[in-house]
């Protein structure tokens, strides 16, 4: 499997490190909302199918990445800087 | 300043080595920097920082990723978003970028001691360094003065081309000892001479 690091190029996987499901949003730390903090914790979309998740180009340029990964063919959809895209 | 003390020192054999049927076809040395800083800039800052290191050094560098300069004495090259490493023969770079670099531009850390510069040199460099990284060493992906950042395990590795048949690998120097046994026992099948 090849992630293409937007700054680095086309790399072999061995070079990243998965960060998790980047379909969640942090509920706010000082919450008290029980269910929102379930769903963050432990509520998954668990998609056949594209999935949009975070990762590190940890073995290259270090930066961070938001990645749209197809969970039944393992094809890379699209990538950018994690910082670009939450925005 | 502070001795730079080489690690590899009990480890480094100089003299021709390996398989002597080509004659010598890598060349392994230790170039000793006196200097080798890190920058980052703030988001936005990139170019204003970039023009410090032509200040300071006179290398320009395009906003291009990993593009690099060298000359006779010193090299700079990004090797991530908003980063770059200078490196320079001369002690003493590390104080004159932080009389330089202003904390609202980005930040400034030397890292003289903290890295080990090594020079694979000679017809086979490509062929030695495809057998550590998975990158596309060919002049073509990978042209004189430009460098990537990757891993070889936990072996974290600037690379920069500093010639047509020549790379400058910085490594952590508490990792360097070890990489450098392996890059000798790599080179063993093209010959090699340690300067
Ligand atoms: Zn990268």
């Amino acid at each position: 499997m090849l992630i293409a690091c937007p700054y680095c190029g086309p790399r072999d996987l061995s070079e990243f490190t998965y960060q998790g499901d980047a379909n969640r949003t942090r509920p706010n730390p000082m919450s008290n909302d029980q269910s929102a903090w379930n769903a963050y914790v432990y509520e998954r979309v668990n998609p056949a199918g594209d999935h949009r998740e975070f990762w590190q180009h940890s073995g290259g340029c270090r930066a961070h990445l938001a990645v749209i990964r197809s969970t039944l063919t393992h094809e890379i959809k699209s990538v950018a800087f994690a910082r670009e895209a939450a925005k | 300043m502070v001795e730079i003390v080489s690690p590899l020192e009990p480890a480094y054999r100089r003299g021709a080595h390996g398989n002597r049927d080509g004659g010598s076809r890598i060349t392994l040395s230790e170039t000793q920097p006196g200097s080798i800083v890190q920058l980052a800039a703030w988001p936005g800052r990139e170019d204003a920082m970039r023009a410090v290191v032509k200040t300071v050094t006179g290398l320009a560098l395009d906003g291009a990723p990993g593009a690099g300069a060298v000359d006779e004495s010193s090299a700079a090259f990004g090797f991530a978003p908003g980063r770059w490493l200078v490196v320079d023969q001369a002690e003493g770079a590390g104080q004159t970028f932080r009389e330089k670099v202003s904390a609202d531009l980005g930040t400034v850390c030397d890292l003289s001691h903290g890295r080990t510069a090594i020079a694979v040199e000679g017809e086979k460099a490509e062929r030695l360094l495809s057998k550590f990284y998975a990158l596309d060493f060919s002049l073509a992906a990978f042209p004189v003065a430009s460098a990537k950042s990757t891993a070889h395990h936990d072996v974290f590795t600037l690379i920069q081309r500093t010639g047509a048949d020549r790379f400058d690998l910085y490594v952590y120097r508490s990792f360097a000892r070890s990489f450098w046994h392996l890059l000798c026992a790599s080179a063993e099948e093209f010959g090699y001479t340690v300067e």
